[in-house]
């Protein structure tokens, strides 16, 4: 069956709609942001990409993005080259969560192969030939298997797959031979940094093998209160164990989050409320405001919603001022390249559109 | 090697010293490195130092850890030293070239060293020779057991066959 997929000039169609998965739908979307699988494979009759010659990475992006072309889980979807896209594309890859950095640097034959409403995505040549990725809304992290297990399926009809019966699939780096699964989800966790018990919660997430990191900021700086936790081994037990304990442990931390925010509510509920009205407002009428502020100021909104506090936009606007608000983003929808002084001016303005714009639509819904 | 200063304990303790541009080594045991005071000054170096200690535990001398350095992936060319120095390896095949090596480090990193999730589907080519390669080693095992020894030639044969087809198979496609 032929799945046809779309020119490069498609990119800017991708970039105009927001990925599904900021919709904010789903289970316990309020906490649980996104649900992700990735899956790595390699091609058995070419060196991983760090040893292989360019050549051999061009045959492998044709062979993949052929595959692709048969799969039906890619119909309609979109195959860039990165080498084809300026730098600044590429960083808007990055930024929707698309790309790694590792191969948003364009210097090698790279691509990545996107279904619509990025759903699916597949990076070719990163540091394993195939990295297929899956995400869905909110707290589904059996949805998002659903569709990576499937694409994988479809996508191993016309690849020989690296696999050995020991130690499966074999990937560059040995952390990720076996199933080549990585499942994460992305948290919001607010009440409990605020009520200074996110260390302990972070601690035995790790206790129990899992990994956790900030998704912004560095080193022990966390911004915007977001947390990514995933499984760290990949041998030894099956992908759907591995899922299973991932959906456990998260029901914990969404159970122990919700009580936080439970008990911040009935100490302190006027400070809470005050916090994130001054939130709202810094962000409706702000003139010029930096990236770090806005997730920070974001993250507080987003309780105020999650905690039904009435007149604030819906979740789905916070979510994508996340990824709107980020350089790349801001400096392609300005059509040019701004300096940092007039990102922070240009951000401000579209911040505050975009919360008039929801505002106006929630005064036309009664 | 034995201390060079008491000539009675294994050296565990090993010091490079550069002298008017001449290095020389200094290889001792723990008890006269302590007794003599040949302890390493800087923090850095200490570390270094119990590093070493570590890897001497580990049951790898010197000797056997640059012959382990040696052990060369027969497909791609990666060194051992190479894939300790980047953590990454070369190709599918460095999994086999490297598999007594591997094998601790995998355990150490996942707690397991046998795949226990997705397979590819059947019908491609290549997995089906994996699994019958598996199987026909197992079948090896247990002939040898049973002391089966003509048994056993024929399935050696045989794997080394498959073996090489797959090189072949893999070879010939793009």
């Amino acid at each position: 069956m032929s799945a046809p997929l779309r020119p490069a000039g498609g990119f800017d169609e991708l970039v105009a709609q927001p990925a599904r998965w900021l919709s904010a739908e789903g289970p316990h979307a309020d906490l649980v942001l996104s649900s992700r699988i990735r899956l790595a494979r390699n091609l058995r009759s070419v060196p991983f990409t760090h040893r292989a010659r360019d050549e051999q990475l061009q045959g492998v992006l044709m062979s993949v993005a052929a595959a692709a072309q048969r799969s039906p889980s890619f119909e309609g979807g979109l195959m860039l080259r990165m080498a084809e896209l300026s730098p600044l594309d590429r960083q808007v890859l990055v930024e929707r969560h698309l790309v790694s950095h590792e191969l948003g640097d364009g210097a090698r034959p790279r691509g990545i192969v996107v279904a619509p409403e990025e759903r699916l995505s597949l990076m070719i040549n990163e540091e394993d030939h195939l990295r297929l990725q899956a995400i869905a809304p909110g707290f589904q992290l059996a949805e998002a298997w659903a569709a990576a297990d499937r694409a994988d399926d479809e996508l191993d009809q016309s690849l020989d797959f690296a696999f050995s019966e020991e130690i499966g699939y074999l990937t560059a780096c040995p952390t990720n031979a076996g199933t080549g699964l990585r499942a994460s989800v992305l948290i919001h966790l607010p009440a409990l940094v605020l009520l200074d018990e996110i260390q302990r919660v972070l601690k035995s997430i790790m206790q129990v093998g899992l990994n956790v990191r900030g998704l912004y900021g560095e080193h022990s700086e966390v911004m915007g209160n977001l947390f990514q936790v995933s499984n760290q081994t990949t041998l030894g037990r099956s992908e759907h164990d591995a899922i299973e304990i991932l959906e456990r442990v998260t029901r914990q931390i969404v159970e122990t989050e919700e009580q936080a925010r439970e008990r911040m509510l009935r100490d302190a509920r006027v400070q809470i409320e005050d916090k994130v009205w001054r939130a709202y407002g810094t962000l409706r009428h702000c003139r010029t405001i930096h990236s770090r502020e806005v997730i920070n100021l974001c993250s507080a909104v987003r309780l105020g919603v999650a905690l039904g506090l009435p007149g604030l936009c819906p979740l789905r606007v916070v979510n994508e001022l996340l990824v709107l608000t980020q350089p790349a983003h801001l400096q392609r929808a300005h059509g040019g390249e701004l300096t940092p002084a007039e990102r922070n001016v240009y951000r401000a303005q579209l911040v505050r559109e975009r919360l008039a714009a929801a505002e106006r639509e929630m005064g036309q819904t009664p | 090697m034995l201390c060079q200063i008491c000539g009675k304990n294994p050296a565990t303790v090993h010091f490079t010293e550069i002298h008017d541009n001449k290095m020389s080594e200094i290889h001792v045991c723990e008890r006269c490195a302590e007794e003599k005071g040949l302890h390493a000054t800087s923090k850095k170096q200490q570390f270094d130092i119990a590093d070493l200690l570590v890897k001497m535990v580990d049951d790898t001398t010197t000797t056997e850890e640059e012959r382990v350095g040696h052990v060369q992936c027969p497909r791609c060319g990666l060194l051992y030293s190479g894939f300790r120095e980047t953590g990454r390896l070369g190709c599918a095949e460095c999994y086999a070239a490297f598999q007594f090596q591997l094998r601790p480090l995998l355990r150490r990193i996942h707690g397991d060293t046998r795949h226990r999730g997705k397979h590819p589907a059947g019908d491609g080519e290549g997995a089906s020779r994996f699994r019958q390669i598996q199987r026909l080693h197992d079948e090896l095992q247990r002939a040898v057991e049973r002391e089966e020894f003509e048994r056993a030639a024929t399935l050696r044969d045989e794997i080394r066959r498959l073996e090489e087809e797959a090189r072949a198979g893999a070879e010939d496609k793009p």
